[in-house]
């Protein structure tokens, strides 16, 4: 009876370990191996160059798993410490066959994205699959350092410098009464004509000055255009509107206007009120502009300066009103509208030439000189580059890329 | 020395400044930022000044009773009324007053101007688009192969439309506007000379 329920027992529990092997075949069966892909390699970090100390370049080569092996890479995640040890912060994901990065950030210390200068920093690189991450070798320490040039920009210093030179030298030639040849522009001669149409109908002249700040090279140009036209203005004894969109622009205008007058030997026909603030909303601006030139009808309108979508509003409601317009920006998206719209119209460059062109002084002919020999040397360049380019000599056109 | 020194200002700043332009570090960054602060507040000064001009050719239309003179009222009304019902003691900007003016009044009036530009638009294009030489004609047939191919209702008339109109935007089109950009570029170059080497004068009132 022993024998028996002893062969029982080793009966159940052969049983029962041929189940429990089974279990664990079960188990098993449910659990593949994770196997970690390969780190990225060769991590390096280093101080971007010519910047401002708030970014640090990175570079590495791809992890075996990327692109060959067994090709299951998802993305590069950029780590970034204070100190080796960690703790590391993500700072940028990025996708699979990444080589390199950027870590960029801001100079204002309550940015959430603030990058210190001058600060040690570590780096990692993680290689990230479905299931399995695999870190580069920590690098560092790193900071970011701000240059004092910027050799980037090299292709600009030489291009100013080189413009320069040539503004310079035909300033001295003209100096020295050389005859300097300039193309004429109808916009330009126009001007008087359009002030002695002026003075016959003894209608006043609207001076625009454009949506621009005193800082805007087209709205500088614009007064200098203005200060001449003024002075014609003075001499005819004609009157000018000058409204204006930026209280600083009403400012210098009023000074520009007054100094005419004064130069002109009028003193006494300037009138402060002539221009005046209206408002710094555009279409509000645009509104008071119109209302003017619908109510005073105006004989000429000048519209120089910075302009943008009260260009056409303007000038049409000008052309309704029957005054001859006279227009120049430097914004290329508002030159077709003026030129559909107004009787002159001075494309880009033209408006800052005018100045030299109504002044004819010999000094101002010789920056446009310059000009013209720049203008020259861009397009040669042009041409070369188009053959360098077409032939396949990258050297030439990568000697005129410039950084950031 | 009345001229000397606003030019030798210009001068400094002018020199700086392009000397900023290629100098990333830390120091030439803080002042560029200081000199634009600055330029903000002289901005806010200025307005001021902007204000007591128009209120000064306004009340003076009034005054005198000059042609047009009820439109200086509506527009000194509309100035003072703003600004009462923007100080603190009315609820200030947040006020129910301030806020039904600025969204009822002053924002319908402005996408009034700017829904006129449509109409400006149709009426200069109806101008410019006359084939009266060669020249207006190419320009006309372009603007036809475009209108074709950015209607809204059919989107473009087929691959050579659409092909057609891409080439015109990126090949004579592009080609036109960057040498009018280069022209501009060394435009803009040149009259920063003139002026930082004060040999343009003339916003001064000298020539």
């Amino acid at each position: 009876m022993k024998i028996k329920i002893i062969a029982l027992m080793a009966m159940l529990l052969l049983l029962a370990s041929v189940g429990w092997g089974q279990e664990e075949a079960a188990i098993d069966s449910t659990v593949q191996e994770v196997i970690p892909p390969g780190p990225p390699l060769n991590l390096k970090a280093f101080d971007k160059p010519y910047d401002n100390g708030h970014a640090i370049d990175l570079t590495w080569d791809l992890s075996v798993d990327d692109g060959a092996g067994r090709n299951n890479i998802i993305e590069y995640r950029l780590m970034r410490a204070d100190s080796p040890e960690g703790p590391f912060v993500e700072r940028k994901k990025l996708e699979m066959g990444k080589t390199e990065a950027e870590d960029k950030g801001v100079k204002e210390p309550d940015d959430p994205n603030y990058f210190p200068r001058e600060h040690d920093f570590y780096y990692k690189v993680v290689a990230v699959t479905a299931d399995a991450e695999a870190e580069s070798e920590v690098v560092g320490p790193v900071r970011g350092i701000g240059q004092w040039y910027n050799a980037g920009k090299n292709p600009v210093a030489v291009a100013v410098v080189l413009f320069t030179v040539f503004t310079i030298y035909f300033i001295f030639k003209a100096k020295k009464g050389a005859e300097l040849y300039i193309r004429p522009l109808a916009g330009i001669d126009a001007v008087d004509e359009a002030i002695g149409r002026a003075t016959e109908m003894g209608k006043p002249i609207l001076y625009v000055l454009g949506l621009g700040t005193a800082a805007d090279i087209a709205t500088i140009a614009s007064f200098t255009i203005l200060s001449r036209v003024a002075q014609k203005v003075a001499e005819y004894q004609t009157s000018l509107i000058v409204p204006c969109y930026d209280p600083i622009v009403m400012t210098i205008a009023q000074e520009t206007v007054k100094a005419s007058y004064y130069s002109a030997g009028r003193p006494d026909a300037y009138n402060q009120d002539s221009v005046f603030f209206v408002t710094n909303q555009q279409f509000a601006y645009v509104g008071g502009v119109n209302g003017i030139m619908l109510r005073d009808r105006p004989a000429t309108n000048f519209y120089l300066g910075k302009f943008y979508a009260e260009s056409l509003i303007m000038a049409e409601t000008g052309a309704v009103a029957g005054s001859i317009q006279i227009a120049g920006t430097d914004e290329v998206t508002q030159i077709p509208f003026f030129v559909v719209a107004c009787d002159y119209t001075l494309i880009g460059e033209e408006l800052y030439a005018a100045s030299a062109y109504l002044g004819r002084e010999p000094v101002l002919l010789g920056t446009l000189k310059a000009q013209d020999y720049a203008k020259a040397l861009v397009i040669i360049c042009c041409i070369i580059g188009f053959i360098a380019a077409s032939f396949g000599w990258t050297w030439f056109v990568e000697q005129f890329h410039v950084g950031n | 020395m009345k001229k000397e020194i606003p030019l030798a200002i210009v001068f400094v700043a002018g020199v700086f400044m392009a000397v900023q332009f290629f100098v990333p570090h830390a120091g030439s960054e803080w002042i560029y930022e200081f000199v634009m602060e600055w330029t903000i507040i002289i901005g806010i000064f200025a307005l001021a000044l902007g204000i007591w001009s128009l209120l000064r050719v306004s009340t003076t239309k009034i005054k005198r009773k000059m042609e047009n003179w009820p439109y200086a009222v509506v527009l000194l009304a509309g100035l003072v009324s703003m600004i009462i019902f923007g100080m603190g003691f009315m609820g200030g900007v947040e006020s129910y007053m301030f806020r039904h003016f600025f969204n009822h009044v002053m924002i319908p009036l402005h996408a009034t101007m700017f829904s006129l530009l449509a109409f400006f638009i149709a009426s200069a294009a109806f101008r410019a688009f006359k084939a009266r030489s060669a020249l207006a004609t190419v320009l006309l047939i372009s603007a036809l192969v475009l209108m074709l191919r950015f209607n809204p209702y059919l989107g473009p008339v087929g691959d050579l439309d659409a092909d057609l109109a891409s080439w015109i935007l990126n090949v004579p089109n592009l080609a036109a506007k960057r040498a009018i950009i280069i022209g501009i570029g060394l435009g803009m170059v040149a009259t920063a000379l003139k002026v930082i080497l004060g040999i343009e004068r003339s916003y001064m009132g000298s020539d």
